[in-house]
């Protein structure tokens, strides 16, 4: 499919523009709310859990890149990815929003 | 990208591949050569006498030197000589230097200061590796994603090649696009446990930077996260009573008994002179595989007692902390690290055959015509700018270390300019030439610069192989020695490049035998 790249239409180039941006920017909140929802709720101690959150979180981000390239449409790609990163932030505001008040 | 996953992934390889892996090359070339970073730095000081290791003695000469010189600072810091670097170097806040802070390199034996020429040595590799000369933090942070991008790589890579096991004996050599990714595969398959711990590992060392929302949502701020974990280091106030600093070699002592292993690479003085001092002993950890940051021991410096010691392990510090030191290989012996080199190499290799294979194949579409399209072009001249480019721009830095004059101003900037001025240089070359006569000239002189260093060092030392060797001197004789290997391996590529491409057979009819045949060429695109 790269060979004929001169004659790919516009929809497949926005199409997979889409799919960077899923990867390089939904990949990476998806990633940051992972680490922090880790980072609240192991059993650790609060430099433990932070330590493990952070770790873990680039292979979420690993795990979108390939999910954004993987799906069968760019809008699966961003469903796939905001989705969960919206359900993770949710709990990780109420943690939050719990922890301080 | 809908004709199935691992088409998908073989898509999302090949093209995250293309894009980071001009960087990836440099990243990789240069990391691989920080392995041996005191070595460089040892070559490209030659003033530097190599003398008989006595911590206790260089601590005392050391504290000497800061007492007559820096008395007033507010801190020192020390780094004693050991295996790898045989000079002292010693350091204050204040003075002439460059951002208040004055660096000087004395004899291990004497403590008198030895004037040395200005460069940045092994240094520059090493920050080039994961800085890119880039203004903080964004070096930093192109580099981390670029360390994402080659275990995206890695991973769609494996995904792609299914046929890992099977195909890891196979190699054709003489086949032109099909020895290349054979190379290719069994480069990547032989150090695939390297190239997926030094890229995550990556990740890991700079996690705080690039991943700090878990730190803010648990801390105040970062400097909390930094004090819990590694320990506070709050600035020592002054006193203004003036009690004599303890002698080093003692407390050098005291550190002994408590661990004889100890191997003190940094020493920090903060106060010195005052009641308050404090004297902190930073270990090399190469005792053990995972690196405690913070880890140390700290007196008070008016009366030799243990102030402070490392503090309790945690099993996540561990496991960080365990990344950080396989990345950084600081507790390999001399046999794991020519491992580690190699290891790098590969890594390098495997980055380098990718590029050359995305523009082969694309290549032969156009074999015919005579004629490529621009992007082919402008990916040809980023390959040979790159590779053979970069190549000739690390030549170029320790030619410029060993012609520039010793008292030139500035003379470590100029060494770097050398090095960016000829990879520059290659670059138009590179734009000049057709593709396979540019590949051939910069690896004919990359082969010609490289093998003459010895030479080069030997004429404007007097520390060449005869001397090195026979003085057992083997960080100058191995940096030598080196430097004509690689030389010999350009004149072999140089060779090869400079001579008419072999064509590729024509291929037999398959029989039947090979009807799974055209699957591969999907997943090698």
């Amino acid at each position: 499919m790269k060979s004929k790249a001169a004659g790919l239409p516009l929809s497949y180039r926005l199409a997979v523009t889409s799919r960077c941006l899923a990867a390089l920017l939904g990949g990476y909140v998806l990633a940051a709310m992972v680490g922090v929802l880790l980072s609240q709720w192991l059993p650790l101690s609060r430099a433990e859990a932070v330590q493990i959150g952070m770790m873990s979180s680039f292979l979420f981000y690993l795990g979108a890149f390939i999910w954004a390239f993987a799906t069968h449409s760019a809008w699966r790609a961003w469903l796939g990815i905001l989705l969960p990163s919206l359900a993770l932030a949710a709990i990780n505001g109420l943690t939050y929003w719990m922890s301080k008040a | 990208m809908k004709e199935g996953f691992r088409q998908a992934m073989a898509w999302l390889h090949t093209w995250a591949g293309l894009i980071f892996g001009w960087l990836l090359f440099a990243i990789f070339l240069t990391g691989t050569m920080s392995y041996f970073k005191p070595e460089i730095t040892r070559w490209s000081q030659p003033e530097v006498p190599v003398r008989a290791l006595d911590l206790p003695l260089a601590l005392s000469k050391a504290q000497d030197y800061l007492q007559r010189n820096a008395a007033d600072a507010p801190s020192w810091f020390i780094e004693p000589p050991n295996e790898r670097t045989p000079g002292i170097t010693v350091g204050w806040r204040g003075g002439d230097g460059p951002r208040g802070f004055t660096r000087k390199t004395l004899d291990a034996e004497t403590g008198e200061e030895i004037v040395t020429r200005q460069t940045r040595g092994g240094d520059f590799f090493y920050r080039f590796h994961f800085q890119l000369e880039m203004p903080y933090p964004w070096g930093r942070w192109l580099a981390t994603f670029a360390a994402l991008m080659m275990l995206v790589g890695l991973v769609t890579g494996i995904i792609t090649h299914k046929k890992i096991f099977k195909e890891f004996f196979t190699f054709r050599p003489g086949k032109g696009q099909r020895s290349w990714l054979d190379g290719h595969n069994a480069i990547g398959v032989l150090a695939l446990p390297f190239h997926l711990m030094i890229s995550y590992s990556s990740l890991v060392i700079f996690m705080y930077m690039v991943m700090p929302a878990p730190i803010l949502a648990s801390y105040d701020n970062e400097q909390g996260y930094f004090n819990e974990v590694f320990g506070g280091r709050d600035s020592v106030k002054a006193s203004g009573e003036k009690v004599a600093l303890q002698p080093l070699p003692e407390l050098y002592r005291q550190v002994l008994a408590q661990a004889p292993d100890a191997r003190i690479i940094w020493l920090d003085v903060q106060r010195p002179g005052d009641r308050n001092a404090q004297v902190l002993f930073i270990p090399d950890g190469h005792e053990r595989v995972a690196v405690q940051r913070g880890a140390g021991w700290r007196f008070n410096g008016a009366d030799g007692s243990l102030a402070w010691s490392a503090r309790p392990e945690t099993l996540a510090g561990t496991i960080s902390g365990g990344f950080y030191g396989l990345h950084m290989a600081s507790f390999a012996g001399p046999l794991l690290r020519w491992l580690y080199f190699f290891f790098g190499l590969a890594g390098t290799a495997v980055i380098g055959t990718g590029l050359v294979m995305w523009l082969g194949k694309r290549q032969l579409k156009h074999a015919k015509s005579g004629t490529q399209p621009f992007e082919l072009r402008l990916v040809e001249v980023l390959n040979i700018a790159s590779m053979s480019g970069l190549i000739l721009g690390v030549a170029g830095f320790f030619w410029a270390n060993r012609l520039l004059p010793v008292a030139l101003e500035g003379r470590a900037q100029w060494e770097v300019n050398a090095f960016f001025a000829v990879w520059l240089a290659s670059l138009v070359h590179a734009v000049l030439r057709p593709g396979r006569r540019a590949w051939g000239e910069q690896l004919a002189l990359a082969a010609l610069s490289w093998a003459a260093l010895p030479l080069l060092n030997a004429l404007t030392t007097g520390q060449g192989l005869n001397r090195s060797i026979a003085a057992g001197d083997w960080a100058m004789a191995g940096f030598d020695l080196t430097a004509l290997g690689c030389g010999l391996l350009f004149a072999w590529t140089a060779s090869k490049m400079l001579r008419q491409p072999v064509q590729a057979p024509k291929r037999a009819p398959k029989p039947a035998k090979a009807a799974p045949q055209p699957t591969r060429e999907a997943e090698a695109s």
